[in-house]
């Protein structure tokens, strides 16, 4: 039988606190679920560092390639135009196009990898345990399947940081 | 968190985070007021009237309006750019205050940038209906023809196709990534079930997840460097339409920095008129206080006089240059028979932003509505003056030519109008107007009921640096 525990701070200092107490006795903590992003938080659960950063560039270096590519493309090779006797590879005219394709998909790239990552999206169905999270209830929420300790044991365990409402749940997974 | 007692709060009165939720939600969960029915019933009769206009001039060509072959570009593109100036403010707002790390920001970002999204849909109505042949519009993009052409990337018409297409994108997914976290606040203040579940899937699915927040913060700043470039870019591009031309008037080098000042200028006078307004109906005035209004003032005295150098700017250059048709034009400008709409421009941009320097009237409500309509309207008539006076007198004196608006371009202006408040209106009963989230995070430093044992200082206690 595998079970998750959970429970509530309504202060985000006091939370984590709970965080590295829970951490310091060797407990795992499944997710940690907050109202706003809490500062600190990310490096006390130890979250790796996201790779949306990266994806961005290689997006954008991607579209900013393509657009500059294929303005010389139809320039140069597809329909020579001499435009106000101007060369047919005049670069500087090339430049705003590039640059707004870059932006265009690098942003959309990051969003479409975020949302896709982060299991979110129209029809995303969310495991809500507690409706205040969205509100003031700064939740952590602890699974047995990857700690040793019993349900019982991780439900005192929580409950000694200090949290509040502290439940016991069986997901009979 | 140490926090300057010189400092105001951000958030007055006693705020826990839950009053937050709630002070922020009530509007979207409450039954709209008489006054809301009111607005927008006007604001769509508007919309209708001028879509039904748009269709008028589609039907019976350009020729219903008072353009003419030495006035091409009449009130619709003046319109067209004072409506992307505009949708300036939301994205400076949110992109560049995040950068510069503004916690101010934080209660006026959602409203502002929802502002400009909706303004530049009014603005890219223009341009379409200006070329005339409404469902020949997909000509401007680039794909495979048969007429085997492509479009001309020389042009910088089709750069501004490119930027305000991106500008508009962008600013879209920038507005709504920031939304999700909040909506799902409302999802789960709703009781009905069909609005648990249309806002549980506006809202992505969000559960607040320590990972989740991990990537969005990441996002946000990514993003955020993205966008302000971004701004930066289209109202350069815009500028680039008159620019790279050689009517006088428009053959300038410095049209790129002063049409972006003049943009976040006329931007943050379109969002003090909203706000001012909104803050007082929807009862929020403890989020959006005297303090951010005063922050705004200061960047409308900024890019106001960036604006206002500008134009003494251009003046000088047109007599340094010694070209002939340049000085006349800038003449003309001031004393021609459109001196009116130049002086007009002057006024409200030159001269009523300098009053703000004076702190009372930084901080007055009062003043600060009726100053932030004459910069709307001020911002309008710069862009009159640019287009119709530099245009109607042009190098063959024998096709000088004198504008004037028909009521059809009338209507349609007043329809762009209409669309805007409609919008508008449906965006602060479905969305909450402040970025919840955001202020929740800035709380704690900057809310009066959580900065530690805040000091009152008098004025004479002030620290002297």
């Amino acid at each position: 039988m595998k079970s998750i525990v959970y429970g509530y701070f309504t202060d985000e200092n006091d939370l984590l606190e709970a965080v590295k107490k829970l951490q310091d006795d060797g407990i795992r903590i499944e997710d940690v679920r907050t109202p706003f992003p809490v500062h600190g938080l990310d490096a006390i659960l130890k979250l790796p560092r996201s790779g949306l950063p990266k994806v961005a560039f290689i997006a954008g270096l991607a579209g900013g390639v393509l657009a500059l590519w294929f303005q010389i493309w139809v320039f140069t090779s597809a329909w020579p135009l001499v435009i106000g006797g101007k060369p047919y590879l005049s670069l500087p005219a090339f430049i705003p196009v590039t640059f707004e394709v870059t932006v265009l998909f690098a942003a959309f790239a990051m969003v479409i990898v975020f949302l896709v990552r982060s299991n979110l999206g129209p029809g995303s169905v969310p495991d809500i345990l507690d409706e205040e999270v969205t509100d003031d209830h700064f939740q952590i929420i602890l699974s047995e399947k990857h700690n040793k300790l019993s349900d019982t044991e991780l439900v005192n365990a929580l409950a000694s940081t200090g949290a509040l409402g502290v439940q016991n749940i069986n997901t009979g997974k | 968190m140490h926090v300057s007692p010189v400092r105001e709060p951000l958030i007055t009165g006693a705020k826990s985070y839950k009053d937050i939720t709630n002070d922020v939600m009530a509007p979207v969960k409450a039954k709209p007021g008489k006054l809301w029915y009111i607005g927008i019933t006007v604001s769509a009769l508007l919309m209708v009237f001028g879509f039904i206009m748009i269709g008028y001039t589609v039907w019976f060509g350009i020729g219903t309006w008072g353009a003419d072959r030495t006035i091409g570009w009449g009130w619709d593109i003046t319109n067209f750019v004072w409506w992307v100036g505009i949708g300036h403010a939301g994205t400076f707002i949110s992109a560049i205050l995040l950068l510069f790390r503004q916690k101010w920001r934080t209660s006026i970002n959602r409203a502002a940038e929802a502002m400009t999204i909706i303004a530049v849909m009014c603005a890219g109505l223009f341009p379409l209906i200006h070329m005339g042949r409404l469902p020949l519009g997909f000509y401007i993009l680039p794909y495979p023809n048969s007429r085997d052409l492509w479009v001309n990337f020389n042009s910088p018409l089709l750069w501004d196709v490119f930027a305000i297409t991106t500008y508009l994108l962008v600013s879209i997914l920038f507005w709504y990534m920031g939304l999700i976290p909040d909506l799902g606040t409302i999802r789960d203040r709703m009781k009905t079930a069909w609005k648990k579940k249309t806002y549980n899937l506006l809202s992505f699915g969000w559960k607040g997840s320590a990972r989740h927040w991990h990537r969005h913060e990441s996002m946000s700043l990514i993003l955020a460097g993205l966008a302000a470039p971004l701004v930066l870019s289209v109202h350069t591009i815009v500028s680039f339409d008159f620019a790279t031309s050689v009517i006088p008037g428009w053959h300038t080098t410095i049209f790129p920095p002063y049409f972006v000042s003049g943009a976040v200028f006329s931007g943050f006078a379109m969002v003090l008129t909203l706000m001012i307004v909104t803050r007082k109906a929807l009862n929020l005035e403890d989020y959006i206080t005297v303090g951010h209004v005063e922050s705004m003032n200061k960047i409308i005295i900024a890019t106001g006089s960036i604006v206002g150098i500008a134009y003494i700017t251009e003046l000088f250059m047109a007599w340094y240059s010694g070209v002939e048709y340049e000085r006349y034009a800038f003449m003309n400008r001031m004393m021609g028979p459109y001196a009116w709409a130049y002086w007009i421009m002057m006024t409200c941009n030159v001269i009523s932003p300098q009053l703000l320097w004076i702190k009372k009237l930084r901080r007055s409500l009062t003043f600060t509505f009726i100053l932030s309509i004459f910069i709307n309207i001020g911002m309008w008539f710069e862009r009159f003056v640019i287009v119709v006076t530099s245009l109607h007198r042009d190098y063959l004196p024998s096709s000088w030519s004198m504008y004037a608006p028909t009521w059809v371009e009338v209507a349609i202006f007043l329809g762009t109008l209409g669309l805007f408040f409609t919008l508008f209106f449906l965006f602060i009963r479905v969305f909450p107007v402040i970025a919840l989230s955001e202020v929740k995070a800035v709380a704690r430093s900057s809310a009066e009921s959580f900065i530690e044992k805040p000091v009152k200082v008098k004025p004479s206690e002030e620290p002297h640096i």
